[in-house]
């Protein structure tokens, strides 16, 4: 597949791998972003490549990961609804919720459906207009754009019958969040390629320079993972705290405008609760009161949930960069992708869910 | 964030809002919404998360990087 | 593990704790972990007997100083129809397979048909037609069956249920605890064809560019193979839960390790795509026409050659290899020049966005 094979290279990972270990002469500590790119590394080995060194620890870069547990708690209440048609991403459906997931709502008959894009809902809405349907809007910026699309599209359409329950997070914010603690360790970052692809990377340049860190916005391929890791780690090595750009084949600096504006038509920015890690301020997109017809939040009244995560579970621990999911005592014992107690550990971008699939316990 | 992954525009339908079109993933064709790249035209690669393409592919900037991957430890280390 | 009784009585408490699912879930016949357990855990517990314990494809039964081969196999596919093929051939096909992996010459099939009220005659005809042309093309005969029909609702179109025997040539010992440390790992073509054809049918997950099905009737090509060189130790085919599924459980099999290289798995470019975007690994995607076998290292090129000369194997090629390191466990060698595990299947594969 053409700009997918040439970054999977077997030669080029070789050359870049010799290129870093001729320039790392110290130990640092490196923050994928991404769940995705956590997965890239892990699936190809490349973290067992790097010299020792090089340290990579993993952030909180996936969605499914943060979205918080009394959101999930309220789609499982509402997708058990007999008139609603509840539409998904696949990676949502596993992630536990204080008593059950989505897959066991679906299982006991509510009606749980997996699209492969919002636009989707959007037409099973307008296929079946005496059932409500509502969509599982969960995502960082990458998703925002497609989601407020499907928002505007609906409005449009006059469509009654239509809503989403938003889980949307920024990263910029998250980001800020992991620098500011005292027990932060990180000292250079792979930023989340295409989150900028939407958004662009000014909003990284003060956070270079005010924490005085290296961000790389980089790819999710090997060849991007590694050619990242070595732009950050020359910055290191040279004492340089900049933002460059790995990933220019699709990353402009100001992103992408028509995205940028219609998410600013449908969204505002508001507190958000990360799960594992607590409030984020300003860390969050809601829908604008215009549209809060298609904002399920206003439109079900769900009862308060009481909600109860597994007191074992260090997933804000692990999002963070402060440990590694193997350093959790229930990682692979109580906790598994068969039965998680968190959602790392199902979510196909978790770290937890990358290092037991690829057998990091086992070596 | 998120499985994005590049493809070639090979129709555009211009008739339709939002801005619809198909793309080629190495030979599997998609419907895939054009309306956040509207300046795309047929032969133009994309970058597509969730149905939508979100950006254009530059492909100068593509053949670059792997240039540069390329001309790397051919030059001898420092 | 906690378990809670269902009854005071200890004979009738549930093997899986009732903690752990209290209903049974699509994943429990997703071919992985989970259907694993289920058949661990609940029926091979409980019907325990030595033909039964292998769980290989098939049971080997010596009646009368003949070695048989016994299978079933359940049909359940949605869309029934679908490109390369249909839930019939699929029905066929399937159990042939089977016991060709026991080293079997399968010769008799039966077959039960359930079917939903509400069923269109023709879809019926359509797929009686390609069951009698899978029969003929397999060699094998249908010898008797049973028909129920099901109230409208209760049954999703039509289920078939298959079972065959076959007769296993004398010297033949195919099974996964005969997997040694050296053998060779061969796979007769590319991966994921099946799976990926049915997704593209599935609502919701349309393509445009036709991938079909690898469905097809092995006996032949395992024929050949057998008549190359005997020292073939294990056959499997990667159905549910793909080769890595399988890999994995041969090596949990027989207490070995198993190790592939990523480069050398062959997968069609439009199949790649394909996975690409729905973010399916190719190596749990689902096989109907394909198999790996476990050869004898003096065996391998011989194997090989005959396989390459047989239609349905002018891909094979050798994947991997047995080796005493981790046993029980699969390593891939990435194409980048890493390493890691290769598990079983966890859960179903869920089309990913993230």
């Amino acid at each position: 597949m053409k700009y997918v094979d040439e970054y999977r290279n077997a030669a080029s990972a070789e050359k870049l791998m010799k290129e870093i270990r001729h320039v790392v002469t110290h130990a640092w500590t490196i923050m994928e972003i991404c769940g995705g790119q956590t997965h890239t590394i892990v699936k190809s080995g490349i973290d067992d490549l790097l010299p020792s060194d090089l340290t990579l620890v993993h952030g909180p870069g996936c969605p499914v990961c943060v979205t918080p547990l009394e959101l999930i708690d309220k789609a499982v209440a509402i997708a058990s609804r007999s008139d609603i048609i509840f539409t998904s991403f696949g990676d949502m459906l596993r992630v536990p919720g204080s008593e059950k997931d989505l897959l066991a709502v679906k299982a006991a008959g509510g009606d749980v459906r997996i699209v492969y894009s919002p636009l989707d809902a959007v037409k099973l809405a307008q296929q079946n207009p005496e059932k409500k349907i509502v969509f599982f809007a969960v995502g960082f910026e990458t998703t925002a754009p497609a989601n407020a699309l499907s928002v505007w599209q609906a409005k449009q359409l006059g469509l009654k019958n239509f809503s989403i329950l938003c889980s949307h997070v920024l990263v910029p914010p998250a980001m800020e969040a992991i620098l500011s603690s005292h027990a932060n360790r990180v000292q250079g970052f792979l930023a989340a390629g295409h989150v900028c692809t939407v958004m662009g990377y000014e909003e990284y340049i003060p956070l270079a320079s005010k924490y005085r860190v290296p961000i790389v916005i980089t790819g999710f391929e090997p060849i991007d993972i590694l050619q990242g890791i070595l732009m950050t780690v020359r910055q290191l090595e040279e004492g340089r705290a900049e933002v460059e750009n790995q990933y220019a084949r699709v990353v402009r600096r100001e992103g992408n405008r028509s995205a940028q504006e219609l998410m600013q038509n449908v969204f505002e920015i508001t507190d958000r609760s990360w799960r594992g890690i607590g409030i984020i301020p300003k860390s969050g997109y809601r829908l604008r009161d215009e549209f809060a017809a298609f904002d399920a939040e206003c439109i079900f009244d769900v009862a308060a949930i009481h909600t109860q995560e597994s007191p074992l579970c260090i997933a804000g621990q692990v999002m963070q960069g402060f440990k590694k999911p193997h350093d959790c005592s229930a990682f692979g014992i109580q906790c598994t992708p068969e039965h998680p107690l968190g959602a790392p550990m199902v979510s196909s971008e978790g770290a937890c869910a990358a290092y037991f699939h690829y057998g990091k316990i086992r070596f | 964030m998120c499985l994005a992954i590049p493809g070639k525009v090979v129709e555009v339908d211009a008739a339709v809002s939002p801005l619809m079109g198909k793309v080629s993933f190495g030979g599997i064709k998609k419907n895939v919404c054009l309306e956040l790249v509207p300046e795309v035209k047929i032969g133009n690669y994309v970058i597509v998360h969730v149905g939508f393409a979100i950006s254009m592919m530059d492909e100068e900037e593509a053949q670059e990087t792997l240039k540069l991957i390329e001309q790397m430890n051919e030059l001898g280390n420092e | 593990m906690n378990e809670k009784t269902i009854d005071l009585s200890n004979s009738f408490a549930c093997p899986l704790p009732i903690t752990e699912y209290k209903n049974i879930l699509l994943a429990h016949g997703g071919g992985g972990k989970l259907s694993h357990q289920l058949i661990k855990k609940m029926f091979a517990s409980q019907f325990k007997n030595e033909l039964l314990e292998p769980l290989h494809d098939g049971a080997t039964l010596t009646v009368s100083g003949t070695r048989l081969a016994f299978t079933t196999d359940s049909y359940v596919i949605n869309p029934i129809f679908f490109p390369g093929g249909d839930i019939g051939t699929l029905a066929v096909n399937g159990t042939v397979n089977d016991l060709s992996m026991c080293g079997a010459r399968p010769l008799y099939l039966s077959c039960a048909f359930i079917i939903e009220e509400g069923l269109p005659m023709d879809d019926l005809w359509r797929v009686v037609l390609s069951m009698e042309a899978a029969t003929k093309a397999a060699g094998v005969q249908l010898v008797t069956g049973d028909t129920k029909v099901v109230d409208r609702g209760k049954g999703d179109k039509i289920f078939i249920n298959t079972s065959g025997i076959g007769i296993i040539p004398d010297g033949v010992e195919i099974s996964p605890r005969h997997a040694k440390i050296g053998d060779r790992i061969i796979l007769s073509g590319t991966i994921a064809d099946h799976g990926i054809a049915i997704m593209s049918v599935r609502e919701g997950l349309e393509f445009e560019t036709q991938i079909e099905s690898d469905c097809a009737p092995l006996n032949g090509l395992v024929e050949t193979m057998i008549a190359a060189n005997r020292d073939i130790h294990v056959l499997r085919d990667p159905t549910r839960g793909g080769v890595a599924s399988v890999l994995n459980e041969i090596a949990e099999s027989a207490a070995i390790g198993v190790t592939i290289v990523e480069d050398l798995i062959p997968v069609s470019e439009e199949v790649r795509g394909a996975c690409e975007i729905l973010g399916f690994d190719p190596l749990y995607v689902a096989n109907e026409g394909k198999l790996l076998a476990f050869v004898s290292p003096a065996a391998a090129e011989n194997v090989l050659a005959a396989m390459r000369s047989h239609p349905l194997g002018k891909n094979a090629v050798i994947i991997g290899e047995v080796v005493d390191d981790h046993p029980g466990t699969v390593i891939m060698k990435t194409r980048i020049g890493g390493s890691r595990v290769v598990d079983m299947l966890s859960g179903e594969q869920l089309p990913r966005i993230c």
